[in-house]
């Protein structure tokens, strides 16, 4: 589905990603693991065609990224930045046909319309359809930007720290939604700190450290001498009927 | 009836009632526009006004109609949508509020150059008549120096917003300084300037929809028309850019290009108004952010209501300039100025729902 060889990026000189490579498959739920600064939002903008690797290549369906215009782009993989506010107030409605933008030549016809409104259906946001997007609730709102997302119909959604400033119960209902779309054939890929909700909801992790791969796989990639190496942090790595557990114990 | 199926007819009813507020903004710039061929320092009845587009009506009321007030009020419209819609693109590609021709100093820019084209390349001859203290005699040469000069404004905004981010201070600090700039150069020119050209440039600067005919009339159309189109047929990439710009890219805008043109052809529409006007603030500013109260910031909406509303606000401005203290005829920019500056006001500070400041 996304291939990525060698991927390498600077930011005015100061190497940010410094030679990434991994493929992603079709309908998995991949969680970009690592500590500030390791390299996780670029990654993502390097994936979605915002930035243009300088080393390495990025291709979606063997096709290389640089290659595909934004539009065709859009189509294909939809891409959630962290907590964003409008300018000027938009309705959910309106927010989320803005999401059929790559479809739209001249006007948004009356599939556009009919898709928005089932999304909205789906999602348990049509009671709010013509409330002002600004004035939600950070939960309400990141679901309205995934169903923008889901509205553009891509095969690959990519999102920023989407549990960021979300309490307990939104932080659980985005990413069981995430993972609802992954089980439908959608390729999700999200940049999460909290790593007890990946191993909860997500198959696959990708553990990045200064701008490398330090681990890849499923949850048994996770150790107490990674985490420790990784985050600083001592964590004892606790299993209970059937699912893994990180506990912090004491900073290093 | 399916869940999704109500939603559908409850947004359509939303966009209807938007549709509704546009014919009635539609019929007020028609009203002021009938208004506008009628009143003046010689009153025509609105019978007598009609009677002109038959076959009968009196051929002085004839003269006054097609020569003076027609090109007028048409000036009025196509000044005022040129200003609206410039202000609703500057605010939604520099994704802020403050955005207008005006306050990014685009106006004054564009004032100087064709300041510069009428002293410089003597682009504009003098009479001694106040109403016409400057002829265009080239206007074409005077709209391409307007334009050249504003888009040196545009660039140094663009060059801010890269750089330092579009933040509304940001943008008001490069509006000051590309105002200051130019007005700076405006008063270089006029020092050189003998005392008939001083007087004549001075005069120019007010905003004054008498100055041009029907041949300024044609170059705005011809030049405005493709650049509202391209204005309206981008209004969902300016809805998706107003998201943000990673919002916008990943949902196909070509952010870059879609910003550069915005900039350009908003420099030009204002150019092609200040050219053969001279300054008339506040339209681009207060017109868009009185829409938005109304209609919101759909720009599918949002587009032609400020269209519509800075076409009717501009007429009426020149409606009160020739009435207020008639036989005198107050340039239309000191109406604009004096209503406009008290309307933003009152906007500001009720400012819920249409300008927010962020």
């Amino acid at each position: 589905m996304i291939t990525l060889s060698g991927v390498q990026f600077a930011y005015n000189g100061f190497p940010v990603i410094k030679g990434i490579t991994h493929s992603f498959a079709k309908g998995s739920f991949t969680a970009l693991l690592g500590p500030n600064g390791s390299g996780k939002s670029t990654l993502l903008r390097l994936i979605n065609g915002i930035l243009t690797p300088q080393a390495g290549t990025v291709e979606v369906k063997g096709r290389s990224a640089g290659s595909i215009s934004a539009r065709e782009m859009a189509r294909e993989m939809a891409y959630v930045p962290q907590m964003q506010y409008n300018t000027f107030p938009a309705t959910v409605f309106d927010t989320v046909l803005l999401g059929r933008n790559p479809y739209i030549s001249w006007s948004p016809g009356k599939d556009d319309r009919r898709i928005t409104a089932e999304i909205l259906v789906r999602f348990g946001l049509d009671d709010i359809a013509l409330k002002d997007l600004n004035k939600l609730s950070g939960g309400q709102r990141q679901q309205v930007f995934i169903a923008r997302a889901l509205a553009q119909q891509p095969s690959v959604i990519l999102l920023d720290e989407p549990t960021a400033n979300l309490d307990l119960r939104h932080q659980h209902e985005i990413l069981l939604l995430l993972g609802e779309l992954a089980t439908g054939g959608i390729t999700v890929l999200a940049a999460i700190h909290d790593l007890n909700l990946a191993l909860k909801y997500c198959s696959e992790f990708i553990i990045l450290d200064d701008g490398q791969v330090r681990a890849e796989g499923g949850s048994e990639i996770f150790s107490e001498e990674l985490i420790e190496d990784i985050y600083g942090v001592r964590t004892k790595i606790i299993r209970h009927e059937g699912e893994m557990f990180i506990l912090p114990t004491e900073p290093l | 009836m399916s869940r999704e199926n109500e939603i559908e007819k409850q947004y359509a009813r939303f966009t209807e009632r938007k549709g509704r507020y546009l014919w009635l903004a539609a019929l007020a710039t028609l009203l002021l526009a009938v208004l506008g061929l009628a009143l003046g320092p010689s009153s025509i009845s609105l019978r007598d006004l009609f009677s002109l587009f038959g076959s009968g009506g009196e051929e002085l009321h004839r003269g006054i109609v097609m020569q003076i007030r027609l090109p007028r009020v048409l000036a009025g419209i196509v000044s005022g949508i040129a200003l609206s819609v410039s202000g609703v693109v500057m605010q939604s590609v520099l994704r802020n509020p403050l955005g207008s021709p005006f306050t990014l100093g685009i106006s004054n820019a564009a004032a100087f150059g064709a300041a510069f084209a009428v002293i410089i390349f003597g682009a504009g001859s003098m009479n001694s008549s106040s109403n016409d203290a400057v002829l265009i005699a080239n206007p074409y040469v005077v709209t391409l120096s307007a334009f050249f000069w504003s888009l040196i404004a545009c660039f140094l905004i663009l060059l801010v917003a890269r750089h330092r981010g579009a933040t509304p201070e940001n943008m008001i600090l490069t509006g000051i300084i590309a105002s200051s700039l130019f007005t700076a150069l405006t008063a270089a020119i006029q020092y050189l300037a003998d005392d008939v050209q001083l007087a004549a440039i001075v005069f120019w600067t007010f905003g004054d929809l008498s100055k041009g005919g029907w041949r300024e009339l044609m170059i705005q159309v011809i030049i405005l028309l493709p650049v509202m189109i391209y204005f309206y047929r981008n209004r969902w990439n300016y809805n998706a850019l107003d998201a943000g710009d990673e919002t916008a890219r990943s949902l196909g805008v070509n952010i870059g290009r879609l910003r550069l043109t915005a900039m350009i052809l908003a420099s030009l529409a204002t150019a092609t108004v200040v050219s053969f006007y001279g300054i008339i603030a506040f339209v681009g500013l207060v017109v868009p952010h009185m829409v938005r109260r109304v209609i919101g910031s759909d720009e599918r909406f949002l587009i032609p209501g400020a269209a519509l509303a800075g076409a009717a606000f501009m007429v009426g401005c020149d409606i009160v300039a020739r009435t207020l203290i008639s036989p005198m005829v107050l340039p239309v920019g000191i109406l604009t100025s004096v209503i406009g500056a008290p309307l933003f006001i009152l906007l500001l500070v009720k400012g819920k729902g249409g300008a927010q400041w962020k």
